[in-house]
């Protein structure tokens, strides 16, 4: 058997940023007609690879070459002439614009008098019609859904020719239905002769779509698999570099409610409420999760839980006690919780240390201040116990916070909010970006924190999260969250139904429990 | 040629960044200089003659670090919290208006009750002209820096009113001045037979008080994280519009203190040419300063000796005493590019 033609071949690439090596001498093929997964932990090196070859950043060692020329490094245009397209994991697309003008913006000469509408239009509708992409050449691109939307991504890539398809982390928006028909494009798209490289951190993915299987590991790439010849344990190993065990939360016996929502509306000022009448109640020892495409209210009722927000009407009680517009600090001292969703943005101050990271929710407390004055002695001693405690890997209670890995800023913020003994837990997309060890660890602290007798309100976009740890799902649509539904009775596809908006299925869910 | 970001910026680059970035004005301006035909090196040689060189230079330029001190700190407490204060000058001239109105015969006082009382009026009146536009700011998410550069004319433009009108002063020829300060209301000279007084040590106090202030209490606390990442401030339940707010007043009051002070410690009335600019001036000691509160002293120290130095330069060559606007530019534009440095390496490719 003859093997295709290459398309790609990168050789020996190697990236440095400072001390850290992001690409470590990477040397990858890629064959006409073939899915490659490239497939790592966040950190492993995955998107600066592709950014390479895109052009974004130019590698320190090391050479592309495409379709058998070399390509030249540093500049997107020259891998967009060899055929080379990129679609990034947050859209470039002008939401003011068409669907047809989004596509054809940047192919014509600016000096051109007038563009050719309908000869773009008709290239757009039979590329779209021969990959099964469905789109509406002239609906305003801030009107489509996140699947639409990268439909359109994927067109403009195809409209300037592209013989090769980068794709980073193409799923992460998107409904298992959504992602069952982007494969499925995937596969029309290689049938056509194209090349694809994907991106991903999900193993079921990688199964799902790809011929072959690239593992990085550390910037380095560990092994190269057919996807045939492999099964996920391989493949974690290979990633993690060691053998993991998923959680096994036990059952629980749920307590009286720690948190409880009735009614609860917010941001009705314009347009579509962003959380519309939601009711939901947690109780203690129980883990509800909240499944859902991201936007469509998990940001809302995690600010709503934060007490950065207050409901508009409706009513939000703690253990019971009803509670009206108590801001952050009240939250905390009612004994919630609260892990952001942006670790970065939200979570931590960067510029500071670890230590006055870590009093910032409790710097009012006796504890560490007296007078105005900061304790300063006392302050680093408690940071060196929750150090101590929740394992974070840092210098010391000095390091500026910037400096610690993303798993690490999780475990300090765990370790603010949780040493306190909490009542209600709210996490938000608390593993998002995190590698496998340390996803593990935080899902470990939760289910401990829940065997403790807290309730824990998990907010995740990844579905196997909330498979994982949840006693109870419940699914957010358009700002409105369905009942909680038991873990064991609703099945994957169903839960995809209902992100997906269809809520007609509920009933049959409802009476099967 | 790409910029890459530091995960770690050692103490010595930013110390030696200010450094780096005066001697490369220095080299900078040397052009300015040798065209004018004058030998570079004598010529900086007189300006150091000029700024250090003797007793009465070196009081002068202290005399003349006195308010760029005070509008030093007023820029780098609020560019701390990301408040961008471009009105330093209005502010000080509310506090100067504040100190010849009340220091002018208002209040019969004993010195030690007056001046008090003053500093704080004027520091009150800054700090006010601020809090208009931090509240414009925090509410409606008016950008402060045109409001606040914008106040400045309106400042200047009531000031001229108040001059040719109700403060003018019936003794002064008509000379568009305000009457003078009461005798206890001067601040006492520092050193005798110069200009230098001890608003310089009300300085100096404040500075090592804001570094206390930013590194001991909680309220500095909240000052440096509402700064550094708001959101994350307001996350963790600090009252970030307040912080903001407090800054707003810190900041327009140290302003308004150097109108106080320049008015009560060294020209005794009030006239439009007050100040040459030590509200803009301090924009720059703040950032040669890199925002540190006690890093302001020695920065304005260094601006002060400029100008005094190149006024001393100018009447000893025929290089005009502007090229210390040049030179004070200049080190600002080096320290900006000298901060990045520290904050991001320079690749190749």
């Amino acid at each position: 058997m003859t093997s295709p033609p290459i398309v790609l071949r990168l050789s020996g690439i190697t990236k440095r940023f400072g001390p850290l090596v992001a690409n470590d001498s990477i040397s990858l093929t890629l064959y006409e007609g073939e899915v490659l997964a490239l497939l790592g932990e966040n950190g492993a090196g995955k998107t600066t690879l592709m950014n390479i070859l895109f052009g974004h950043y130019v590698a320190d060692e090391g050479s592309i070459e495409a379709f058998g020329q070399p390509l030249p490094p540093g500049s997107p245009r020259a891998a967009l002439a060899a055929g080379i397209g990129m679609v990034h994991q947050h859209f470039t697309l002008a939401d003011n614009l068409s669907v047809l003008d989004n596509v054809a913006v940047g192919t014509e000469p600016l000096w051109r008098p007038r563009s050719d509408r309908a000869a773009a239009k008709a290239k757009l509708l039979d590329l779209a019609r021969r990959f099964g992409l469905e789109v509406r050449p002239d609906a305003p691109v801030g009107d489509l859904s996140v699947g639409e939307r990268q439909r359109v991504e994927i067109l403009k890539a195809l409209y300037r020719d592209a013989r090769v398809l980068i794709l980073d982390e193409p799923t992460a928006v998107l409904t298992p239905q959504e992602s069952a028909s982007l494969f499925d494009t995937l596969r029309r798209l290689t049938a056509d002769g194209l090349a694809v490289v994907f991106i991903s951190h999900k193993m079921n993915e990688v199964f799902a779509a790809s011929d072959t299987v690239a593992v990085l590991r550390g910037g380095r790439l560990v092994a190269t698999r057919r996807t045939a010849a492999t099964d996920r344990e391989e493949l974690a190993e290979l990633m993690v570099g060691r053998a993991l065990k998923p959680p096994t939360p036990a059952p629980l016996e749920p307590g009286e409610p720690v948190l409880t929502l009735s009614g609860v509306t917010v941001g009705s000022g314009h347009g579509r409420p962003l959380l519309d009448a939601v009711d939901l109640t947690v109780r203690r020892r129980q883990i509800v999760g909240i499944a859902g495409v991201s936007g469509n209210g998990q940001t809302a009722l995690a600010e709503l839980v934060s007490g950065l927000i207050h409901p508009e009407s409706g009513t939000m009680a703690l253990k019971g006690e009803a509670i009206g517009s108590a801001g952050p600090a009240e939250m905390v001292r009612r004994g919630v919780a609260r892990i952001p969703e942006d670790r970065h943005a939200a979570g931590l101050v960067g510029a500071m240390a670890v230590w006055e990271n870590l009093i910032a929710e409790r710097y009012h407390d006796r504890a560490f201040q007296r007078f105005g004055l900061i304790r300063r002695g006392a302050a680093r001693a408690y940071a060196e116990e929750v150090i101590a405690a929740f394992d974070v890997r840092c210098p010391g209670p000095d390091a500026r916070t910037q400096l610690l890995s993303g798993g690490n800023m999780q475990k300090l913020i765990l370790g603010r909010t949780l040493a306190h003994g909490p009542d209600l837990i709210l996490a938000s997309q608390p593993t998002r970006g995190l590698d496998v060890g340390a996803v593990s660890y935080v899902h470990g602290r939760l289910l401990e924190a829940r065997a403790a007798g807290a309730g824990v309100l998990l907010i995740s976009e990844d579905l196997d999260e909330i498979l994982a740890l949840a006693d109870g799902i419940t699914v957010a649509y358009h700002g409105r969250l369905t009942p909680v539904l038991p873990h064991g009775r609703v099945s994957v596809r169903q839960l995809g139904l209902l992100m997906a908006g269809h809520w007609e299925i509920l009933p049959e869910i409802v009476d099967a429990a | 040629m790409r910029l890459e970001p530091r995960e770690h910026t050692p103490l010595a680059a930013r110390l030696l960044a200010p450094v780096a970035a005066v001697a490369a004005a220095l080299a900078l301006c040397a052009l300015l200089v040798a065209w004018t035909g004058a030998p570079v090196l004598r010529a900086y040689g007189l300006l150091l003659e000029g700024a250090a060189g003797s007793r009465f230079a070196l009081t002068e330029t202290l005399t003349r670090a006195t308010p760029l001190i005070l509008t030093g700190l007023a820029a780098a407490v609020a560019f701390r919290a990301k408040l961008w204060n471009i009105g330093a000058e209005g502010q000080l001239y509310m506090g100067a208006l504040a100190a010849v109105v009340l220091g002018g015969g208002m209040l019969d006082l004993p010195a030690w009750l007056l001046l008090p009382t003053v500093m704080i009026a004027g520091a009150a009146a800054g700090g006010a002209t601020l809090l208009g536009p931090a509240v414009l700011k925090v509410r409606f998410g008016v950008d402060e820096v045109v409001t606040t550069l914008l106040l400045n004319f309106i400042v200047l433009l009531l000031v001229s009113m108040l001059l040719e009108g109700a403060l003018k002063d019936p003794m002064g020829m008509g000379w568009p001045q305000s009457a003078p300060v009461v005798e206890a209301a001067e601040l006492p000279k520092l050193v005798e037979r110069t200009r230098l007084h001890t608003g310089l040590l009300v300085a100096l106090g404040l500075s090592a008080l804001l570094w206390l202030i930013d590194t001991r209490t909680i309220w500095g606390y909240e000052n440096r994280a509402v700064g550094a990442n708001p959101r994350a401030a307001a996350f963790a339940g600090m009252p970030v519009t307040r912080v903001m707010l407090r800054t707003a007043l810190l900041s327009g009051g140290l302003a308004g203190l150097a109108g106080v002070i320049e008015v009560c410690g060294l020209k005794g009335y009030l006239t439009l040419d007050l100040s040459p600019g030590f509200g803009y001036s301090g924009i720059v000691v703040a950032m040669l300063a890199q925002l540190h509160p006690v890093g302001v002293v020695g920065a304005a120290v260094f601006i002060a000796g400029i100008f005094v130095g190149a006024d001393a330069m100018s009447r000893a060559m025929p290089v005009p005493n502007y090229i210390a606007d040049v030179l004070v530019a200049a080190s600002l534009l080096c320290m900006l590019v000298a901060g990045l440095l520290t904050r991001y390496r320079l690749r190749r490719g």
